[in-house]
């Protein structure tokens, strides 16, 4: 059974892809047909993602792949494969079910779209090539997947194609992602180089395997690095995080689909991949590439964080919350905590697509309002969304108990805790925490509570449609706390391939209650600073250059602008007038100094030879004319001249006898 | 007296001249053209004289020739007076003088 | 079999004699047959073709011109072959897309037989003759149906590509002098060793070196190309760029690669660092354009660098281990069918516009999206495939030609490597100028794609995912010939 299921990984990612190419092969008009065969492409996947996911449970450390042969060239083979284990098996499940949510969600949000089939489509095409990633036995593969997913994010997030400004977005998304790619391909080259195969696991001669490894040696360092551009750009890492924000032009749907579950997921799902290659030579568990992955980690998760507490969009806000998490798990995976991030990665698949989808139901009930200052009161008026939105927070923030990001966060916080290289990392990500919980205390404050301003005036509550994936993923993100809990880690050692054993003495360790303590301090500081505050913001009031400072995102994206891009750009004119006006002009140059040559052989041929050419005619000429005179045109005459010829002759003759 | 190669000859010389004479100084262009048939039979005499009074016998050469020589003058006479008539359409006039576009 | 051959060179000729003779209305049909007669001679000659033979196949010798060692030879290998499928392959797409009379079929016609000689023919005399035959009708089509600046532009790709013949000439009558031969099987027997020896075998390697230069054209020899190529008609744009580009990068294969590789090796770095240079300079070149045909044709530069790039890698190490060796020809021969596909493809998309808008700057559209989704939607694919996204042709060939030059000259190759990257910065600035946005007032009457075109563009465009997804039934065609190779050079 378990056989059969990993030789058909490959329908996972088909069963979606043929969807969407169903979809796109429809006529728009067909919308229920559409939505249909979407989100059946996505139960099915689901379904089938289960299947792959039980059997996992068996054994701790369970691991099967599947590999082909994709083609030879030369005699040499290239060989692609499948993987199922811990960690792919909850990836697919998270990503099958948060898609499936969001698919039915997209339903009700898109329904008034004029290309609502073309929007299924992208999402299938989407999903399918998310679930390649996540199941790539092989590096090319999953480099492939992960192309296809930049090429869907890009397709999405321009979905409103007649609006200049997703068009741009999704351009910025897709260069800056394949900045980090260029990393990546090359690490990835690099990678094929040495160990002769980007299979990771191929009975023993995998990359990840033993033998693998060993063929790197000491370039691991350099291979991992090249390889973690590729997950910064797709997880949004510093500096290539500036296209996560933008990227919220896409409609809402697909910044959950995005932002939450699959694509920024994507990069941290890949360092967890080719863990054994960032933590090959560990002393101590430090290498140089995880502390690489550290430090990027924990300036992308403060700078984001601080700049999302001076945004108002509340997409935007998300978006970089979303970016300021990435960052975290990026540290907890970096300092070691393998486990814990990817456990904050499917707690936070969930909730952040909650908090998306909800948000995307508070736009939908504003009429396409996404400023927070604009709304507010909106508790009453969207019960089922608030309560929704409101268990997401306190997922996100990190509260106590019974919501899954507490469990995980604290993980993390404990992994970095115990990081022997520097203890900064823990304090900034303590900071982090505090600060989490404050710009969502905020964005709950501004949208829900307080006076009903000018967007909330007509605001009402989303149909079931949408609201029902809410209650699911809310209800999930309670759930899953239950999976997380440091007193049963049972996920946390199935990922990690151990046997888990119930330990309730975990719950009575002073660090755990030192995050509590500090998400309770973020709340209470957001609850103190912005209750009842107004369409200006409290901290623009406080403190206003600080504020411009945050709310134009640190000026990052002008600061690229007027450095990298400017130079870029000049260096496409000067190619461009190189071109034009040195190549070409050099060209030129040869060529007249041939003109010039001729010219000159020219005049020698006119004013030299010609000339006594043209002399020699004119004596002939002259001669000619002399002779000509005789020709009278009379035939007599020249009879005559025979005549006397012939008697000249006669007598010459003659004279000769 | 029976007549001798030169009686023939001398015959044959003036014809000739008198042909000549006719081709040199008529302006019409039949006249010369018959001026120039007598030369045509001053010639075809002198090959029939030189076959009479070559050593016999002899092969009928010199008939011939001159049966060949009075067939082609008939012709040429033809397309000359042909030519004479088409000059003479076009130009109105069959007076050689004033046919002098070869002139050089 | 080498009537198959014969056929292939002699078709085309006989095509292009019915056509100049054929009633005006006729013409294009005439064409288009002798060009469905030659791909039906391909593709037999594909299944004919084994490919497990390492050496030539389908050889057929005749005396010509025995006083100057002159022989009607002509045979092909995997490389040949493949060459020859996408001459039959885009020579129909250009003629389908290029609606023109009888004189410029004909001269397309002559156009194709020589190319097939070219990538046929196996001796230097019969090479050249065809070489330079392909030259005469380009010119003439340029010169003819071309845009506004063609006179420049067809006198400029004429004295181009004809000064670099000249100097491949005096370099291939030298080595005749020399060695007495012209015939490129004993020519690369002689190449083993020394085939010239001093400063001489450095002259007529750089003759060679710049006539095919110009031909591919490698920067900076390439200043012809974009001039060329924007006043070229559509048609004839994509078989420049298709099929004739193709035949300088043959030549380095063929003959300079076989006859000087320890001058090829000697001067690698040089010849990487102008690879490197094409690739980087072209893309950012075409992002300086706003002519949607120039920067196409920019782009074009930048992906036979790809080619240049792989197989210079490879000529460039003295020691080449097989597999890398084998992995960058197998991208450069993959690339060179790749890039004629996807380029003429390219060439195509960017007439339509123009004939549908009368203009092609970058800035005379928007909005397409809105009014023609079939054409966006197809026209990307394009420029995917051309950008080197995986699941299309482009990505296979590129990953394997720096598969093998990463492990042979990896400084060289991070440097190439961000040419991938401004391609895409190039197409994606064009997909938004064109495609996104609200609809231009003068694209409001654009019509999407008619049935003909869609005839031309869907079997192309599957062509593109069939290589992307399964391109071993390219790749058989050459791999013996690739393994033969990266022996012979290892």
């Amino acid at each position: 059974m378990s056989n059969w299921i990993v030789a058909h990984l490959w329908l996972i990612p088909a069963l979606p892809l043929a969807a969407s190419l169903l979809i796109l092969s429809l006529t728009n008009a067909r919308r229920p047909l559409a939505a249909g065969l979407a989100i059946a492409g996505q139960v099915l996947a689901l379904i089938l993602s289960l299947g792959a996911f039980w059997p996992t449970l068996s054994t701790p450390g369970y691991r099967l792949f599947h590999n082909f042969t994709w083609f030879t060239f030369g005699e040499q083979t290239l060989r692609l494969g499948f993987v199922i284990d811990p960690l792919a098996a909850v990836m697919l499940v998270m990503i099958t079910f948060v898609s499936l949510c969001i698919f039915v969600f997209s339903v009700g949000y898109m329904a008034a779209d004029k290309n609502f089939g073309r929007f299924f489509a992208y999402l299938s095409f989407f999903s399918a090539a998310m679930l390649g990633v996540v199941i790539a036995n092989s590096l090319l593969l999953l480099f492939i997947c992960w192309e296809l997913v930049g090429l869907a994010s890009y397709l999405l997030i321009g979905f409103w194609i007649h609006k200049p400004s997703a068009a741009a977005a999704a351009k910025k998304a897709f260069i800056t992602t394949r900045i980090g790619d260029i990393g990546f391909f090359l690490g990835m080259l690099w990678l094929y180089g040495r160990s002769g195969t980007l299979l990771f696991y191929d009975g023993g001669n995998g990359a990840l395997e033993n033998a693998g490894l060993l063929s790197l040696g000491a370039v691991a360092t350099a291979i991992a690095l090249l390889i973690f551009c590729g997950a910064a750009g797709k997880s949004g890492q510093f500096p290539l995080h500036v296209w996560l924000p933008d990227a919220m032009e896409g409609p809402t749907p697909v910044s959950a689909l995005i932002h939450a579950a699959t694509m920024v997921a994507a990069g941290v799902f890949l360092v967890a991949r080719v863990y054994p290659i960032f933590s090959l030579g560990a002393i101590g568990g430090v290498t140089t590439s995880l502390t690489v992955v550290v430090w990027i980690g924990v300036i992308t998760a403060l700078i984001s964080a601080l700049i999302a507490l001076a945004q108002a969009d509340i997409k935007r806000i998300l978006a970089y919350s979303t970016v300021s998490q990435l960052g975290l798990m990026m540290v907890s995976l970096g300092v070691g905590g393998v486990a814990a991030g990817i456990m904050h990665l499917l707690a936070h698949g969930f909730f952040k697509a909650l908090l998306f989808l909800g948000s995307g139901s508070v736009i939908h009930g504003c009429h396409e309002e996404q400023d927070i200052r604009r709304m507010g009161g909106l508790r009453g008026v969207m019960p089922v969304t608030f309560l929704t939105y409101a268990v997401g927070m306190m997922a996100l923030s990190g509260v106590p108990l019974f919501f899954a990001g507490a469990w995980t966060k604290e993980e993390i916080l404990h992994a970095t805790s115990l990081w022997s290289v520097s203890r900064v990392p823990h304090y900034l990500m303590l900071a982090g925490v505090v600060l989490t919980a404050l710009y969502m205390t905020r964005q709950m404050i501004y949208v829900f509570f307080g006076r009903r301003r000018a967007a909330a005036e007509h605001a009402h509550e989303s149909p079931a449609v949408m609201t029902w994936p809410l209650v699911v993923l809310a209800l999930c993100a309670i759930a899953l706390s239950v999976v997380l809990t440091p007193a049963w880690p049972w996920l946390h050692d199935f990922l990690l391939g151990e046997k888990a054993a119930v330990d309730l003495g975990s719950l009575i360790q002073p660090g755990l209650y030192v995050a509590f303590v500090l998400v309770a301090l973020g709340i209470g500081l957001g609850v103190f600073f912005y209750r009842g505050a107004g369409e200006v913001d409290p901290l623009e009031r406080a403190a206003p250059p600080l504020f411009r400072f945050l709310a134009n995102r640190m000026w990052l994206d002008e600061l690229y602008d007027w450095t990298i891009l400017a130079v870029a750009r000049f260096a496409a004119r000067l190619a461009d007038f190189l071109d034009r006006y040195f190549w070409d002009g050099l060209v030129r140059l040869i060529g007249g100094l041939g003109q010039l040559v001729g010219s000159l052989t020219k005049g020698f041929d006119e004013r030299g030879i010609n000339a006594g050419v043209n002399d020699a005619t004119g004596v002939v000429r002259g001669l000619g004319r002399l002779v000509s005179v005789r020709h009278s045109g009379q035939v007599q005459t020249y009879l005559g001249v025979i005549a006397v010829g012939l008697l000249a002759l006669l007598l010459f003759y003659a004279w000769l006898t | 007296m029976s007549p001798t190669l030169a009686t023939f000859l001398i015959v044959s010389a003036a014809l000739f001249c008198v042909g000549l004479l006719a081709a040199l100084s008529r302006r019409h262009a039949i006249f010369i053209l018959i001026g120039i048939e007598m030369m045509l039979a001053a010639a075809g005499l002198n090959f029939i004289a030189f076959w009479r009074f070559a050593p016999q016998p002899t092969p009928p050469t010199g008939v011939m020739v001159t049966i060949f020589a009075i067939a082609i003058a008939a012709a040429e006479a033809a397309v000359g007076l042909a030519l004479v008539i088409a000059v003479y359409r076009h130009y109105h006039t069959s007076n050689v003088d004033q046919m002098d576009q070869l002139k050089g | 079999m080498a009537h198959l051959i014969a056929g292939l060179i002699f078709i085309p000729i006989l095509g292009a004699l019915f056509v100049s003779v054929a009633p005006r209305n006729y013409a294009r049909h005439i064409a288009l047959g002798s060009c469905l007669i030659t791909a039906l001679f391909a593709l037999d000659l594909w299944r004919d073709f084994d490919p497990a033979i390492a050496g030539l196949q389908m050889v057929a010798r005749h005396a010509w011109i025995p006083a100057i060692g002159a022989e009607l030879q002509v045979g092909i290998d995997g490389l040949s072959l493949l060459l020859v499928l996408l001459t039959s392959l885009v020579f129909p797409f250009a003629l389908f897309a290029q609606v023109r009379g009888r004189a410029f079929c004909a001269l397309m016609l002559v156009m194709q037989a020589a190319l097939y000689g070219t990538f046929t023919a196996q001796n230097f005399v019969l090479w050249f003759l065809f070489y330079e035959m392909s030259l005469i009708p380009g010119f003439l089509l340029i010169k003819i149906w071309g845009g506004p600046k063609r006179d420049r532009a067809a006198t400029k790709f004429f004295l181009y590509t004809f000064l670099g013949s000249v100097a491949m000439l005096l370099a291939f009558l030298y080595i005749y002098f020399v060695r007495g031969t012209f015939d490129f099987a004993e020519l690369a027997a002689l190449g083993k060793g020394d085939l010239l020896s001093g400063k001489m075998a450095w002259l007529a390697f750089a003759g060679i070196f710049l006539g095919l230069a110009v031909k591919v054209p490698l920067f900076p020899f390439h200043t012809w190309l974009p001039d060329a190529y924007e006043a070229a008609p559509t048609g004839v744009s994509m078989v420049l760029t298709g099929a004739l580009s193709k035949m300088g990068v043959y030549g380095f294969i063929r003959l300079l690669l076989p006859l000087f590789p320890n001058e090829m090796r000697v001067a690698g770095p040089w010849l990487l660092g102008l690879a490197v240079c094409s690739i980087i300079f072209a893309s950012l070149a075409a992002w300086a354009q706003t002519d949607l045909k120039r920067m196409v044709a920019y782009l074009s530069i930048n992906h036979l660098g790809y080619c240049m790039l792989g197989l210079f890698a490879v000529t460039a190490t003295a020691v080449v281990p097989p597999a890398e060796a084998q992995a960058a020809l197998s991208g450069v021969f993959l690339q060179i069918f790749n890039h004629g596909i996807t380029a003429a493809a390219l060439f195509f998309f960017v007439g339509l516009l123009e004939q549908r808008r009368g203009a092609r700057g970058l800035n005379d559209f928007g909005g397409l999206m809105q009014r023609t989704p079939l054409l966006c939607g197809w026209m990307s694919v394009a420029m995917f495939s051309s950008l080197g996204l995986p699941g299309l042709n482009g990505f296979v060939g590129e990953f394997l030609i720096f598969k093998g030059s990463f492990a042979l000259a990896a400084g060289y190759t991070a440097v190439a490597v961000l040419g991938l990257l401004i391609t895409a910065i190039v197409f994606l600035r064009a997909m938004q100028a064109l495609f996104s946005g609200p609809l231009a007032q003068s694209c409001g009457q654009f019509a999407d794609l008619r049935l003909g075109e869609k005839w031309i563009v869907i079997p192309v465009t599957l062509l593109m995912f069939a290589v992307g997804i399964y391109p071993q039934f390219v790749l058989a065609i050459f791999n013996t010939t690739v393994t033969q190779m990266a022996r012979l050079l290892g």
